[in-house]
């Protein structure tokens, strides 16, 4: 089951890295929500999967008993959820923001910061 | 779990960032009073630079404050802890942010206020603070997370093309950056079963050091990005120079350094054996970040653009003492970090106020300002002669720090790399000095506003270089602290 899930994550994170490399501001954004949700799932698998029962403490003890699923994972990936949400959320307001701006998806046609034939320094003063 | 409170006295340790995010979220409520936003502002980050200081003097006089929330114990509850390096460079930090928002007072910033430019700038501040001050790798992911989204914020604030367009080329590269952090953390948290930052120092030395060197590279690529090294960098002169300059010089000062301090933290303190392995890769990535920034700057005719180059072979610089393990060479990293920060941010400070008065932001088509305001001359060229090191300012004395560190282990590239960088970052210096200011020129020019944060932070950083025993001082207990982590575990409550 471990394989399989790491093979998973793999898969994940190589659809992630190809939309990535992609120029239009869109595809690159879930490129990066697909590598953030395997990165996700990578950390569901560094907790270790196993069959137990779920780590609720009984009212009189002051620790689980016996063999609980470990809760940590699950809470660092609700906190990366809600975070990687919140940034998703604003990028694509970015992302409509500079189509209208700049009239312009491609990021090779984004070049107001950048200007394409930068202009020379003079050589004298 | 923990029986006994913190003492009152140790909530120092999460002051700054409670400051801060109490302030933002008082802002939030008081939106419409814009009188007030500013002078409420003003006084939370002064009393959050007042809080460093007595941490900074807390440290020094009884080792390394740490705090563990919510009543479990140190390996699985989140600690701040705030060694002498956090809380200077958490200081250096605040103090910038104070001068930015002395620099922002006035008619001109009113509609950013309306946008909720006061919060944002508490919100980065506390992200800055945390990633600063907590002892807990998650934590840290957490505070990258909270500075990132804040200076989007203020990247987008007056919303112009311009913006969006570096608000494009910075976010994606830094949002793929903290999902690499956050992937690298994972395979950490799977190898070693810990994140508590004195924890990780233990279970790494008895843990496998093969599958810690992947680790410890995919940490370097992630915090590389974020600080801006040098085949990850071209984010930062396509993105820094577009929003307003007071802005510009709040996350040059500051955001890079956040990048740079957890590259140190981790690979020197938490993961000492898979640095001595990456070593020679990061002595080449510092000797090429800290040659191509000032070489870039000389063509450019942006006269931002060319500080975020002059910033980017600072980084270089700092990153350098991460190849060598020894005390004087941490030393001088950390002294340099600091020195980045407030010379860094005064540069970008007054480059707005150079930009007021011409009216431009080409290089072409400024001059005659000698002339006119030869007090902002004056500035520009200490900030000049400080960022290159030159003698009685403050670039000099980390710089002289890390040349006997490197001199004395023999590391004969570091020390040309090191000397070139001073040679190439003044004379792009010069150059920018004489264009600027050194030409004739015909059309009228503005009177610059707000230069109080410029001339407070210049005067700092004078004052620093002429007295620097003190940031010497700072940054050899910080060194130390660094190379022999054993106060540091035990302030958090483990055995080492």
């Amino acid at each position: 089951m471990e394989a399989l899930q790491v093979a998973l994550v793999g898969v994940f994170i190589a659809v992630g890295v190809y939309l990535i490399l992609s120029r239009a501001l869109i595809r690159m954004l879930l490129g990066v929500v697909v590598l953030g949700n395997g990165v996700n799932l990578l950390i569901l698998v560094a907790g270790r999967l196993t069959r137990a029962v779920p780590p609720i403490i009984p009212r009189a003890a002051s620790a689980p008993e016996g063999y609980y699923a470990n809760p940590l994972p699950q809470a660092l990936i609700l906190t990366a959820i809600v975070i990687g949400f919140a940034l998703f959320a604003f990028f694509a307001v970015l992302a409509l923001r500079t189509y209208q701006a700049m009239d312009a998806d491609n990021t090779d046609h984004m070049r107001l910061g950048e200007p394409e034939q930068p202009p020379r320094l003079p050589l004298e003063y | 779990m923990i029986g006994h409170l913190t003492p009152l006295d140790d909530w120092v340790v999460v002051l700054p960032v409670l400051l801060c995010l109490l302030g933002a979220a008082a802002l939030l409520m008081l939106r419409a009073q814009l009188k007030l936003q500013v002078w409420i502002a003003n006084a939370v980050v002064l009393l959050v630079v007042i809080c460093d200081a007595v941490l900074i003097q807390r440290v020094t006089a009884t080792g390394p404050l740490s705090m563990t929330m919510g009543k479990w114990l140190p390996p699985f509850g989140i600690s701040f802890t705030a060694d002498l390096m956090g809380a200077g460079f958490a200081a250096a930090a605040a103090f910038a942010t104070f001068c930015v928002l002395l620099s922002m007072q006035g008619e001109k910033h009113e509609a950013a206020a309306r946008d909720g430019l006061y919060p944002l700038v508490l919100l980065l501040l506390a992200g800055v603070s945390g990633a600063f001050l907590t002892g807990d790798l998650f934590n840290l992911y957490v505070w990258f997370e909270v500075m990132l989204i804040a200076s989007f914020g203020l990247f987008v604030l007056a919303g112009r093309p311009l913006q969006f367009d570096g608000a494009v080329k910075y976010g994606i590269p830094n949002f793929i950056a903290t999902t690499l952090f956050l992937l690298a953390l994972g395979l950490l948290y799977g190898t070693i079963g810990t994140l508590n930052m004195a924890d990780i120092i233990g279970a790494a030395r008895r843990a496998d050091v093969g599958p810690l060197v992947a680790i410890a590279g995919l940490f370097a690529l992630a915090f590389g990005m974020k600080a801006a090294l040098f085949p990850v960098n071209a984010w930062l002169p396509a993105s820094y120079h577009t929003p307003p300059a007071p802005l510009s010089a709040l996350m040059g000062g500051m955001l890079t350094k956040v990048g740079v301090y957890a590259f140190v933290r981790l690979l020197v303190m938490l993961l000492p054996d898979a640095r001595d392995v990456l070593a020679p890769a990061i002595t080449i990535v510092a000797i090429a970040t800290m040659l191509l920034g000032p070489l870039s700057a000389l063509t450019e005719t942006n006269l931002r653009r060319a500080i975020g180059f002059l910033l980017i072979g600072g980084v270089g610089v700092a990153i350098s003492c991460v190849s060598q393990v020894q005390v004087s060479v941490l030393e001088g990293g950390t002294f340099y970090v600091v020195h980045a920060i407030l010379t860094l941010t005064a540069l970008y400070l007054v480059a707005g106020l150079i930009e007021q008065a011409t009216g431009t932001f080409d290089i072409r088509e400024m001059g005659g300002l000698y002339a006119a305001n030869s007090w902002l001359s004056l500035l520009f060229l200490i900030l000049i002669l400080a960022i290159a090191g030159v003698p009685p300012f403050l670039g000099f004395w980390p710089k002289l720090v890390l040349l006997q560190g490197f001199l004395a282990e023999g590391s004969w590239p570091l020390v040309f790399a090191l000397l070139l960088n001073g040679l190439l970052t003044l004379l792009v210096g010069a150059r920018l000095w004489s264009l600027i200011f050194w030409r004739p020129r015909s059309a009228p020019l503005g009177r610059p506003q707000g230069a109080g944060g410029a001339i407070l932070l210049t005067g700092t950083i004078v004052m620093l270089g002429l007295w620097p025993s003190l940031l010497v001082n700072l940054a050899s207990g910080a060194a130390a602290g660094l190379l022999d982590p054993q106060r540091y575990i035990a302030a958090v409550g483990l055995s080492p």
